[in-house]
């Protein structure tokens, strides 16, 4: 049990380190490359159960995403000022869920409070994750790829083309999320390190709760559904309905990294719906190992934080495209399995044996 | 613990299982035809036949894997024919399979625990908080699956990965996985495939000390020395249908049995 | 609506989903010999168009064309040659996913090659604003060559693989491998063949169309998932099916532009293909048994 918690202890301390790191190198800048990777690895570690704990593919995960960060933008900047006099905005402004923000011009704009456009987001992804869940998950194989390939390009096509949630500029200007008095989600250069802590607590957080529930009855299901469902099935395990909770699990971290990204970076484009988005992060669990939850972080973390930080420069798809292609190729159950250490020790220690032999 | 005291299992005599004009068809192939019979509590009812006479298809239909054309189930008070394997077992009905369908990257111990899945009740939220109640269930169902394991013999493999065990070791382990549902009623595809003759004997002496316990046994099986040996009654399938439904002795003497399928085999 | 944008509308419908219906033909072609999704095979479309534009510069349209498309079968054999050959039984997700990521990867050679512009071949006959009058209809003559052309490669397919010797090993090849090899059919070669074939078709598709839709580096994924689309709709392997599955998406695509905003036509096609998975995997003309077994 203790075991369990070690790595988390760990995480933790690391990224301490990294901060301090970034004051020693005087870089920090590249705490804003790391808080967005923070909340892209939300998705990621989210994505790592379904696929490969619960053995579903999703190829439109980053419709999630986009759902949560477009609904919590556009309830946060939507101006119902014009609609003042509207019986449905009279009773949403009593209930003490409207805040007065100023606008472009000076003037004063009511919109909800942030955490009321959180709980909205996360509870429309819910419902969509249901409602879409239930029969995407009953596919298998291609289809089951290319359902929710269709869902994420939905989603994409549907941001894309709606003047509400801004079409092809997207929206901008999102206010912080203030969370706690002193402590705000937004992109000021002054809250650089805080906003840091708020986006790796939140992943620590996320990998405490996901590796509590590996280790659980759920947990354990799951790698029985992953590994023969129809037994798992014939032994009492309700199939059906822990693949759609799982879905739905992963749905909501996905959501939860598109609010928070978005009050982070103050605006969100349809870009974060895009295909690319969603291999990139399949590309990124399948690197990491599949089912390996600690894998997939770290990989979400380098990746997204040179993708972030423009080294991949205009071959930044690329780069993830080949990635997917090579993993699949040569190393599909993942490159950080246990039985890659396993025989690069003993590739090790071999070698280490001849030359000693030799000697 | 001793893993022989169990509620529910109610007097010898009662019929636990009762099948009527169960049919399945797939496309022109008539797999189950008609066919029905009663299995009574507490004994060992044996299912034979050639290769092909449906009785794989039968426990599927039983089991809740394919649903009948027509025909029900009706067991443990209630009619089961169409419900979801999962609603099957929570009725009290588990199974083993024909080829072994154990849990690949998981040890046995750890098999044999998700047939208590049932009998846990630690959902999402419990298990992301990992609340103090979680970890004392964890731990229940450990001890119960150790127990079973003890009772089948293989408690000295619980760490090992089960599909590293040896073939007759990975069908005692399949059975103790049905064994931790519980059941009321135990289903058992071919139980003694791929053993040899040593491995078979000792099947059926399991199989019998399950019985011994309470627990109501149907069997597919070829080997016709276990069969034989440990089934209270017989039935017997032919393309599809039901051909004999008798004791063993009767079975043996029955003319259309032997024209059809025991004249072939060497007992 | 009038009787001249009834018509309109139609022509649309009925010219995009030719296009649908021969990528998806290609999709069963390959799926029938392979058992695989070729996720790339919009990649092919997009690659015709975008070669022979580029041909075009210093070659007759024809030839230009010709070379496209023959350049093209030689990229879907090397694809086959150096990621699928030599792989042994992969899971059909491992696969999929290998060729999302070929798709990602050409389409972004593409873009390497030939930036983010629209690129189009001139009109066969006439320019774009030729048309063919009868009464109160009037259509582009392109509209007759892509029906014309996607026609007469339907019928050159059904040829092939009803009265050619290596069309019948294919289908022996698709229909029970072994018992194919058993007689000396090489099936590696056969599976190289069909991507060879599905490549050729739909890069004559994207030539053809290039006039009338333009093409870009980036066309492929919409085509292929349309495409999908129509051969799930017809039924996963049944060409025939393809070509009348093709024209209904392609019309009821068409015509959703009437009640809704373009921007959105692209949901209504996925919104049909999320319905027939969800309801009808097996396709409108597909029966659930026969979609195990896999014909031409």
């Amino acid at each position: 049990m203790r075991s369990r918690y070690a790595p988390v202890a760990f995480f933790i301390a690391v990224v301490i380190a990294v901060q301090f790191l970034t004051l020693i190198i005087d870089r920090p800048q590249y705490l804003t490359q790391l808080t967005m990777a923070g909340y892209y690895s939300l998705v990621i570690i989210g994505l790592c159960m379904l696929i490969g704990y619960a053995g579903q593919i999703s190829l439109g995960h980053a419709g999630f995403f986009a759902i949560g960060g477009y609904i919590s933008a556009f309830l946060t900047t939507y101006d119902l000022m014009p609609h003042k006099g509207n019986a449905l905005a009279g009773i949403v402004a009593k209930a003490g869920l409207l805040v007065t923000v100023q606008d472009l011009y000076g003037g004063d704009a009511l919109v909800f409070h942030p955490w009321i456009a959180c709980i909205a987001a996360i509870c429309v992804t819910v419902l969509i994750a249901y409602v879409i869940g239930g029969p995407v998950l009953k596919l298998k194989g291609h289809y089951l790829a290319m359902a929710t390939l269709g869902f994420g390009t939905i989603v994409y096509k549907l941001v894309l083309g709606t003047t509400f949630f801004g079409a092809a500029d997207g929206l901008s200007d999102i206010p912080g999320f203030k969370l706690l008095p002193g402590l705000e989600v937004s992109g000021k250069n002054s809250a650089r390190i805080q906003n840091y802590y708020i986006s790796w607590g939140m992943v620590a957080l996320g990998m405490l709760l996901l590796a509590n529930l590996i280790h659980s009855r759920v947990g354990s299901a799951l790698r029985a559904i992953h590994s023969a469902e129809d037994a798992a099935n014939a032994m009492g395990v309700n199939t059906g309905r822990y693949k759609l909770n799982i879905f739905v699990l992963s749905a909501v971290f996905a959501a939860v990294g598109g609010i928070f990204l978005t009050h982070y970076n103050g605006g969100i484009g349809p870009s974060e719906a895009s295909i690319m988005k969603s291999v990139r992060y399949v590309a990124i669990v399948a690197i990491g190992g599949m089912a390996n939850l600690w894998g997939a972080l770290s990989m979400g973390i380098v990746l997204n934080f040179l993708s972030l930080r423009g080294y991949f420069g205009s071959y930044d798809d690329t780069v993830f495209g080949v990635i997917l292609i090579l993993i699949m190729l040569f190393a599909p159950e993942g490159l950080l399995r246990r039985e890659v250490f396993r025989n690069a020790k003993k590739w090790i220690s071999g070698r280490g044996k001849a030359e000693g032999q030799k000697a | 613990m001793d893993f022989r005291t169990r509620e529910g299992r109610g007097p010898k005599g009662v019929t636990i299982l009762e099948v009527h004009h169960l049919n399945k068809r797939f496309g022109g192939l008539q797999a189950v035809g008609d066919v029905s019979f009663f299995v009574q509590q507490g004994s060992i009812k044996a299912l034979i036949g050639p290769n092909g006479a449906g009785k794989t298809t039968l426990f599927n239909l039983l089991s809740g894997i394919l649903p009948p054309d027509s025909g029900t189930v009706r067991f443990s008070n209630a009619n089961i024919q169409g419900l979801q394997p999962y609603q099957v077992a929570a009725k009290g009905m588990s199974r083993t399979f024909q080829h072994i369908r154990l849990f690949t990257h998981m040890t046995a111990l750890e098999n044999i625990m998700i047939g208590r899945h049932m009998h846990s009740r630690a959902g999402f939220l419990a298990g992301m908080l990992s609340l103090p109640w979680t970890r004392r269930e964890e731990k229940a169902v450990r001890e119960r699956s150790l127990a079973i394991m003890d009772f089948l013999g293989i408690a000295d493999f619980a760490d090992t990965e089960a599909t590293s065990l040896a073939y007759g070791q990975q069908r005692i382990l399949e059975l103790g996985r049905a064994l931790a549902c519980d059941p009321k009623l135990l289903l058992l595809d071919e139980p003694a495939a791929g053993l040899n003759m040593r491995e078979t004997a000792e099947m059926a002496k399991l199989i019998s000390r399950i019985r011994d316990t309470g627990i109501t046994v149907l069997l597919v099986e070829h080997d016709m020395s276990l069969v034989m040996n440990i089934s209270d009654e017989i039935v017997v399938l032919s393309y599809g249908h039901k051909i004999a439904d008798d004791k063993p002795l009767a079975i043996q003497k029955n003319p259309e049995v032997i024209k059809v399928y025991l004249g072939e085999e060497d007992a | 609506m009038n009787i001249e944008l009834f018509f309109q509308y139609l022509a649309a419908g009925v010219t995009y989903g030719t296009i649908y219906a021969i990528v998806a033909i290609g999709f069963n072609i390959i799926y029938n010999t392979t058992g695989i999704i070729n996720f790339a095979q919009g990649e092919f479309v997009m690659l015709g168009g975008m070669t022979a534009v580029t041909l075009h510069a210093f070659l007759p349209l024809p030839a230009a064309i010709l070379s496209a498309v023959i350049i093209t079968m030689i990229i879907g054999a090397l694809i086959e040659i150096t990621f699928i050959r030599w792989l042994t039984s992969p899971s059909v997700l491992r696969m999929i996913i290998i060729t999302i990521g070929i798709s990602i990867f050409i389409r972004e050679a593409a873009l390497h090659i030939w930036g983010e512009a629209v690129r189009a071949l001139p009109y066969f006959t006439g320019t774009e604003v030729t048309v063919i009058s009868a009464g109160d209809v009037h259509i582009s003559p392109q509209v007759l060559w892509v029906i014309g052309i996607s026609a007469v490669t339907v019928v050159l397919l059904t040829f092939f693989f009803n009265y050619t010797l290596l069309g019948r090993q294919m289908r022996a090849c698709s229909s029970n491998r072994d018992a194919a090899r058993l007689c000396g059919i090489s099936a590696k070669n056969m599976v190289t063949l069909s991507f060879v074939l599905s490549a050729g078709i739909g890069a004559l598709a994207g030539c053809v169309v290039s006039p009338i839709t333009y093409v870009q580096y980036d066309s492929g994924t919409g085509l292929a998932i349309k495409g999908f689309t129509v051969a799930i709709l017809g039924g996963l392997g049944n060409s025939t099916a393809a070509i009348a599955a093709g024209l209904i998406l392609g019309i009821l695509e068409s015509f959703s532009v009437w009640v809704m905003p373009t921007a959105f036509k692209d949901v209504v096609s996925i919104s049909i293909l999320l319905l027939i998975l969800f309801v009808r995997p097996s396709g409108i003309f597909g029966s659930v048994e026969a979609s195990r077994l896999k014909e031409f």
